[in-house]
């Protein structure tokens, strides 16, 4: 339990015995500075099915635009199923679901979640009438082709706003990302909508969907990688320990192997098309579980709030890995000692537990806590 | 009023002759004994309920830190110090930490029902009737001050008693405070005071003596309650360098408005593979 963290962690004096600390808390009591977001699983549900239905908008208007109206019916469907189930997630979240359309009574470009009202707002009627439309030939050309290309225009603005909705907070694994989450989201959401695609439609009218499945997932790997080299290292151990960790991993994983099934065997078997379809989905799903995990450990670490203020006042870079180093390190290893660092290698501590000798700070400035010679 | 513009908002013009001096609290952590006389006022006068009478095992806290719940929380900080040459003594940090009231608040600028508002006094308020429990200013705030009362749904902080202020009385906090370590008044009149206050304390060797928040040159333009603080912010929970999200909000919708396009032109690339 991190709240019973000692306000003072003792250490041995010149002559052995412990004594008076240098150390001091870095954090109080190793308690959360910043409150843990209280969305539940309704919010990173929402995030992979807006996502999907999003990216499913310009697929359906592309697709009938180039004549290919099996794969364009399948994504105008899928589109309007994920742009049906979205609202029912969101407004279950509010803690007063009754006051929904609250939402509703401003525009504010100050608040992405303000703003992704309006973009669902817009997306979820043009969407319904675009399937409508493809799908049932109601209510006719007239009315299909402006929803369809109104669908296409916001679907792509559904599936990145999420993006800036968590990274415009103060949770460093989110905030820190700003200019890579929304570049992330875009490819989960391509990896989704491909995926789900893949799985729905006829081999023969599905090559697109392969493509966009496939290209999608190689992206989303390679965001997730320069993201996590971006951070900080201590905001990063939020997606490496903890409950993010597992779902992380395993979202790598599936979509990686998603993405191999449906290049390598999509056009010839339904099945294997079928299979990798499903894991890209599995993989986009299981990403926006993992980053909204990681939030809540970067909300819940204090030393990931303090530790990289401390070195902006301080003058210091960032911890970062070096090119080319791995990221996949045990948790409890020894993080590799930065050459701005300073002071030896701190030995990490479980995350949330900072102490003062984990994290070196710069000379006191004197004063009657600093014994002489320490 | 003039240095006490709020960029951000329409404050003070947006009240036109309603507009007020903007107020707050200077909290003056080198007077706090920790009685939480301010912690008992808040809930008594806002009517904040029980949440728990918990023993949390870290010194004299047993509110652990600000909530849905708890509007004024008493931090007990426990130092082990060298006195003179080779005596070790224990120094006792205590701090009432209080909702910001920030010039560039997070929680307004995020809040998606403008249920968060800037009163006439320059504070931020939550409207009860309006909020929605989105919760989305719960991780805006640099402060972790906001969060949601579950059994209740929305999400609840200080509102330096805006009903107080109304009728011209002071914050049940600072009324209760008996050492004056909570004072309340004019943002620009604390200022001046907390600058003098913290040179006097310097003066007496207490070089750490420093204050929090008082300035408009911090990541959220400064606070409407700020502080006097006795060692490094981080010490009593408090962020070192907090920055009002949204001010890198050009940057991230840059980013977002790219990943769309990007978005759009990767389909229309698959489609037009598919196409072939």
């Amino acid at each position: 339990m991190s709240d019973r963290q000692a306000a003072v962690s003792p250490r041995p004096g010149r002559d052995g015995r412990p004594m008076v600390p240098a150390a001091e808390p870095r954090s109080y009591y190793g308690r959360p500075v910043l409150a843990r977001p209280v969305w539940t699983w309704e919010i990173p549900a929402y995030f992979f099915v807006g996502g999907l239905a999003g990216a499913c908008g310009p697929v359906a208007a592309g697709a009938r635009m180039l004549g290919n109206d099996v794969l364009a019916r399948r994504a105008a469907a899928v589109g309007v199923a994920g742009v049906a189930i979205s609202p029912v997630l969101l407004i279950s979240d509010l803690g007063r679901p009754e006051r929904f359309v609250n939402m509703l009574r401003v525009f504010k470009p100050t608040s992405p979640m303000s703003v992704g009202t309006w973009i669902l707002s817009t997306f979820g009627p043009a969407a319904g009438i675009a399937a409508g439309w493809q799908l049932l030939g109601l209510p006719g050309r007239r009315a299909g082709v402006p929803a369809q290309a109104l669908a296409a225009i916001t679907g792509p603005m559904l599936s990145t706003y999420t993006a800036a909705l968590i990274a415009n907070t103060a949770v460093p694994v989110w905030h820190d990302a700003r200019r890579e989450l929304p570049f992330l989201f875009a490819s989960s959401s391509a990896a989704a909508a491909g995926g789900a695609l893949t799985a729905l439609t006829p081999r023969g009218s599905a090559g697109a969907a392969r493509a966009l499945g496939v290209v999608g997932a190689a992206a989303e790997l390679a965001i997730t990688e320069v993201m996590e080299r971006r951070l900080d290292q201590r905001v990063r151990s939020s997606y490496r320990t903890g409950a993010a960790h597992r779902p992380h991993q395993a979202a790598r994983i599936a979509t990686a192997a998603g993405a191999a099934v449906v290049a390598a065997l999509g056009r010839r078997s339904r099945m294997a098309a079928v299979a990798g379809g499903v894991a890209l989905c599995a993989g986009s799903a299981l990403t926006r579980w993992s980053i909204f995990q990681a939030g809540r450990a970067s909300a819940d670490d204090p030393e990931q709030t303090v530790g990289p203020q401390r070195d902006r006042i301080d003058g210091r870079e960032p911890v970062k890995p070096a090119p080319g180093e791995r990221l996949d390190v045990p948790a409890d290893a020894p993080p590799a000692p930065s050459p701005a660092d300073g002071p030896p290698a701190p030995s990490a501590s479980g995350p949330g537990m900072p102490d003062a000798q984990d994290h070196p700070v710069a000379p006191r400035r004197g004063g009657y806590r600093s014994p002489p010679g320490s | 009023m003039s240095e006490y513009q709020l960029p951000t908002t329409a404050w003070p013009s947006s009240y036109g002759d309603e507009a007020q001096p903007r107020v707050g609290f200077f909290t003056d952590t080198s007077l706090c004994i920790g009685c939480k006389a301010c912690e008992v006022a808040c809930k008594e006068w806002n009517e904040v309920p029980e949440d728990g009478l918990d023993f949390l095992g870290l010194s004299m806290d047993n509110t652990g830190g600000l909530g849905a719940d708890t509007w004024r929380h008493v931090a007990f900080v426990e130092q082990q110090v060298q006195v003179q040459d080779a005596a070790e003594g224990l120094r006792w940090l205590m701090s009432s930490d209080v909702c910001k009231h920030c010039t560039h608040a997070a929680c307004l600028e995020v809040c998606p029902t403008g249920s968060l508002f800037r009163t006439e006094f320059g504070t931020v308020v939550v409207q009860e009737d309006i909020c929605n429990g989105c919760g989305y200013c719960v991780p805006a705030c640099p402060f972790g001050v906001l969060d949601k009362r579950e059994e209740d749904g929305r999400v609840w902080k200080c509102t330096l008693c805006y009903d107080r202020l109304g009728d011209g009385l002071e914050p049940a906090c600072a009324k209760a405070c008996p050492t004056n370590s909570i004072q309340f008044g004019p943002l620009d009149e604390l200022r001046a005071h907390a600058e003098r206050r913290v040179d006097a304390l310097r003066d007496r060797g207490e070089d750490q003596a420093r204050l929090y928040l008082e300035g408009p040159d911090d990541g959220i333009g400064g606070a409407g309650a700020f502080f006097l603080l006795l060692d490094e912010p981080e010490v009593y929970g408090l962020p070192p360098d907090p920055v009002d999200t949204t001010r890198d909000l050009g940057e991230t919708w840059r980013a977002t408005a790219g990943a769309a396009v990007a978005l759009a032109a990767g389909i229309a690339g698959a489609l037009l593979w598919g196409a072939r």
